[in-house]
């Protein structure tokens, strides 16, 4: 396995330096209501229409936990790998601000409920793992609008109180390509756990970037500045490069880096410091003395692990062996969940090989030029099973079949009624096969003279007449076998 | 009836089961005497009009199966009532109307009584006098120049002056147990978990409970059978069974073994409380208990301990009192200066110090310091309790280690009024129930009260002891109607 194809380093004099980059992904977890409350977490709402009184902070309001959310959290430490805490204890992370009720976050400090595990990257030149730190549960805040008003600020509470799990990688990620994966793998783990749907538009999942860097071959780490609340794996790509760039552009000056928060400009792509870690908060942090420490059964924990799917590495790996797929085909239709569901419900009446290519490449292709989601896909996997049934039967042709794929494309039309219509059923008779060739070779009747004579290239151009002649729906198989005999 | 007001509950109960007195003729009594004890300052928010219209209302369709039929109620002003204003004794909160209510009280109106208005109180409950209240200080119907007691001074004045047939109020150090013993009534601290804490403004998360206050020990466990129920609403409520306490309730105590802790000797304690614990001791053996000595050796800890704990869980639960979305708010330049301003002017200075002091015990480089320390000691203070309950059922001990001192007295010198907490502090930390009873009287002629400390949800049990030592006791408490004009 080289590694070296896809290593990341950052070039400058006569020194190469390697980026050193930890994630804490910020994941909000699926479900119906809030992580103390029962308010509801539905993303859109009117301003302040989800928010309960503890949501609030009213006078003696207190949080009890949303068992649900335990769940998603276990579920999704299974899907990492890692070692579920059966007792995790919620602290309270104290800080003034509007959109922040309490004055703290109800947060897991100490002890998390989810230590650690990992996760499998397929990268290019290879398998690599990353490997996680922790998982914890906290609410989130509400959000401050400031925009609305010249003077004043507004505050939308709706998803204050919200669960999110915190999901916090070692720094073990190298390249922004690598954090591209890793985001992707995590999302899709989620996905198929159904713990967060990993919609990024709407906030679900964000991250803070730690970025580091040091000289190859350096076992130190150098000083690291986190880049805070990212929401797209373009900008967090972006703002790594960047944020990598002026730490070795400040080391190759013979300065220090600060320890520090910064905020990514996504319009002037910069970093740009936020606080350094002198003004770091304090946030006396403390255990919840509202909540006991959640404590879990094995029992508990067994039932939910009965729950979890067939998770991205395990489908790949049946895929490969049941299927005989490529590595690089299993990685692609396993990348998620709906995707994988698509390609084995086409399976589940067709051939294999072709389906595959036709998901990869025809459907992807298409998708991709209308800008839709495989859930969006116009032609469903029934129809496409179809497809691929009268390409292998020998009903129509390959290049036929592209034709009604792309009237497929149009609306979701039953491919076998399309080909009826237009008539465009692959010609299979010899009798009518032999005669349209027979009809070619009379007119060109010098060309069949020179075949004979040895110009043996002339028999593409033999294939191509008489498929022209068909209007394309000569079975090209027979075509062959007749010409040969004929010329 | 012109003696409506010196009634008890059980009699008040009984008479309107019976008939001869209707909910109204009672709680128009009550609301009469209120009104003509303005001095006391006792109550932040009357609600008479409405109590009387409900006090009609329950006599037209009156259930009496009902525990506290149509009985009136004013109540501590820590617990949230729907539709009436709810201060905790603070400016920050002087505007806010809850929109709903209290566990504890919802379980007191579900059994027929009628809320008068909410009792003074110190603010967020934080102090041992009531004299922290931004409704100023509340009087001690045993002398105008005394203090009640605090936090819970509004509703031990109230009980004792009989503007309210009981009361409840809230304990986190002893709020309860300390007033009661300031003006000769009956205090219960209940176990942690047993009462909610849905809807009361929180002070110290950890050792916060409410409990009843009432003339006698039959009207505290028949209070505290009423409110001591599971809520699910309540992470840290415990789902144990519940005794029906006033029926249960005896004055057989044969046998009990009483422990005495050599540790509440402390420096400087003024004979009479040492001749009141003697005497206490005497009535106990009276009634047939055994006396053992014990130890509990952490005790010197427990008031240091207290005032790490209870401070750093005020200084974040007070967080919420901001200005942003409820109470009082001061105009500011930006958002900080917007709160600074709104909890400089909103927070009286007893509660500024306490969040001093608990932001501070919980910042980066002290915590381990102070706050982890003081959880370590708490638990072993717990431990202390733990051991010497294989030896006994119960404890007994003063409630506190004077008799009421005189408003303005320790108002400059917060450290000698925490001082004053040091025999019902050790309670709360250890999640224990305690009772305080009225006991005897020092020189001045003011009250002094004995404390019966019980096993975790062991509250019948130190209820039956106060129940037969207040036989033995017979307390009369000496009020002479001063402030009525």
């Amino acid at each position: 396995m080289s590694k070296n194809k896809s290593e990341y380093l950052i070039n400058r004099h006569d020194n190469q330096y390697e980026v050193v980059i930890g994630l804490e992904v910020h994941a909000q977890v699926t479900s119906e209501s809030k992580l103390f409350s029962t308010s509801a977490t539905k993303f859109g709402a009117k301003p302040n229409t989800q928010v309960s009184l503890v949501d609030a902070a009213f006078p003696g309001m207190l949080p009890v936990i949303n068992e649900y959310c335990v769940k998603q959290a276990i579920k999704t430490g299974i899907g990492l790998k890692a070692k579920i805490n059966k007792r995790s204890v919620f602290d309270r992370k104290n800080y003034f601000y509007a959109d922040l009720p309490q004055g703290y976050q109800i947060s897991q400090f100490k002890d998390p409920i989810v230590g650690e595990g990992k996760v499998i990257l397929d990268m290019p030149d290879g398998q690599k793992e990353v490997g996680i730190e922790r998982l914890h549960l906290e609410q989130d805040a509400g959000k401050s609008i400031h925009d609305l008003d010249p003077k004043n600020t507004f505050v939308d509470l709706n998803r204050s109180g919200v669960a999110l799990m915190e999901i916090v990688s070692k720094p073990d990620l190298r390249s922004p390509d690598e954090v591209n994966a890793y985001i992707k793998k995590l999302r899709s783990i989620m996905r198929y756990l159904g713990t967060c749907d990993g919609n990024m538009q709407e906030g679900s999942l964000r991250a803070d970037v730690n970025v580091s860097v040091r000289k190859k071959g350096s076992k130190e780490f150098g000083t690291r500045c986190e880049i805070k609340n990212v929401n797209s794996i373009k900008f967090m790509q972006m703002a790594i490069e960047y944020e990598a760039n002026r730490q070795v552009d400040l080391i190759e000056d013979g300065q220090t880096i600060d320890q520090e928060t910064r905020l990514f400009d996504t319009k002037k792509n910069e970093t740009r410091s936020m606080r350094s870690k002198e003004d770091a908060h304090d946030y006396r942090y403390f255990p919840d003395p509202d909540l006991l420490p959640l404590e879990v059964s094995d029992d508990f924990i067994e039932n939910l692990k009965s729950e979890i799917p067939e998770l991205p590495d395990e489908k790949k790996k049946r895929f490969i062996e049941k299927f005989k797929l490529s590595p690089y085909e299993a990685n692609i239709l396993v990348s998620d969940i709906e995707t994988s569901n698509y390609f084995e419900n086409v399976i589940k009446k067709s051939d294999v090989k072709l389906a595959t290519n036709w998901i990869i490449g025809e459907l992807f292709a298409a998708l991709n030029e209308k800008n839709l989601e495989i859930t969006e896909s116009p032609i469903s996997a029934g129809n496409l099973s179809k497809l691929i049934n009268l390409i292998k039967d020998g009903t129509i042709s390959g290049k036929i079949a592209k034709t009604v794929f792309e009237q497929m494309m149009e609306g979701d039309k039953d491919p076998k009624k399309i080909v009826e219509e237009k008539g465009l059923k692959q010609e299979s008779d010899p009798k009518a096969l032999e005669a349209l060739i027979d009809k070619v070779i009379d007119d060109n009747r010098d060309k069949a003279t020179e075949y004979k004579s040895g110009k043996v290239k002339l028999f593409g151009f033999f294939v191509g007449q008489v498929m022209k002649v068909s209007g394309g729906k000569a079975n090209p198989q027979l075509v062959n076998e007749i010409l040969k005999k004929k010329l | 009836m012109s003696d409506i007001t010196k009634q008890s509950l059980s009699e008040l109960a009984e008479n309107i089961k019976s008939k001869k007195l209707s909910s109204s003729e009672v709680t128009k009594a009550f609301v009469e005497r209120s009104e003509k004890s303005k001095e006391l300052n006792t109550y932040i928010t009357e609600d008479y009009a409405n109590a009387l219209n409900k006090s009609k209302k329950f006599d037209e369709k009156p259930n009496l199966d009902l525990k506290l039929p149509g009985i009136p109620i004013a109540v501590k002003d820590l617990f949230c009532t729907r539709d009436l204003r709810t201060t905790a004794g603070s400016k920050i909160l002087n505007n806010f109307v809850p929109t709903y209510e209290s566990t504890v009280t919802q379980n007191i109106w579900n059994e027929g009584a009628i809320l008068m208005g909410k009792l003074n109180c110190d603010e967020f409950a934080m102090g041992s006098s009531n004299e922290t209240s931004f409704f100023g200080n509340v009087q001690n119907p045993i002398d105008k120049n005394l203090v009640p007691g605090g936090s819970s001074g509004g509703s031990s004045s109230a009980v004792a002056a009989q503007l309210t047939p009981i009361t409840i109020g809230t304990d986190t150090g002893g709020s309860i147990r300390q007033p009661a013993s300031f003006t000769g009534t009956v205090g219960l601290k209940p176990t942690y978990g047993s009462c909610s804490r849905y809807g009361i403004v929180a002070f110290a998360s950890s050792l916060d409970q409410a409990g009843p206050m009432a003339q006698n020990v039959k009207d505290c466990a028949l209070l505290q059978e009423v409110i001591s129920t599971y809520d699910e609403k309540d992470s840290t409520s415990i789902d144990f069974k519940r005794n029906e306490y006033s029926k249960e309730l005896t004055k057989d105590i044969k046998g009990k073994k009483i422990g005495i802790p050599k540790e509440y000797r402390v420096d400087g304690m003024p004979k009479e409380i040492e001749d009141l614990w003697k005497k206490g001791i005497e009535y106990a053996k009276d009634c047939g208990a055994e006396i053992i000595d014990i130890s509990l050796p952490h005790t010197n800890y427990a008031l240091p301990t207290y005032y790490i704990v209870a401070p750093a869980e005020a200084s974040s639960n007070l967080a919420r009192y901001d200005g942003v979305k409820y109470g009082f708010r001061a105009e500011g330049e930006n958002l900080i200066d917007m709160y600074e301003k709104t909890r400089s002017e909103g927070f009286g200075a007893e509660v500024q110090r306490r969040i001093m002091i608990g932001t501070y015990v919980l910042s980066s480089g002290y915590y381990d310091a102070y706050y982890l320390k003081a959880q370590k000691v708490r638990k072993l203070i717990k431990n202390d309790f733990d051991e010497a309950y294989k030896k006994v059922d119960a404890i007994l001990t003063p409630s506190t280690p004077s008799s009421a001192f005189k408003i303005g007295e320790k108002t400059n010198d917060p450290v000698s009024m925490y001082l004053n907490d040091i025999f019902t502090v050790p309670v709360n930390l250890a999640g224990l129930p305690g009772i305080s009873i009225p006991a005897g009287h020092d020189a001045k002629g003011y009250p002094l009260g004995l404390q019966i400390i019980g096993k975790a949800f062991d509250e019948q049990n130190i209820l039956n002891i106060a129940y037969a030592m207040e036989e033995k006791i017979n307390f009369k408490n000496n009020i002479t109607d001063w402030w009525i004009k």
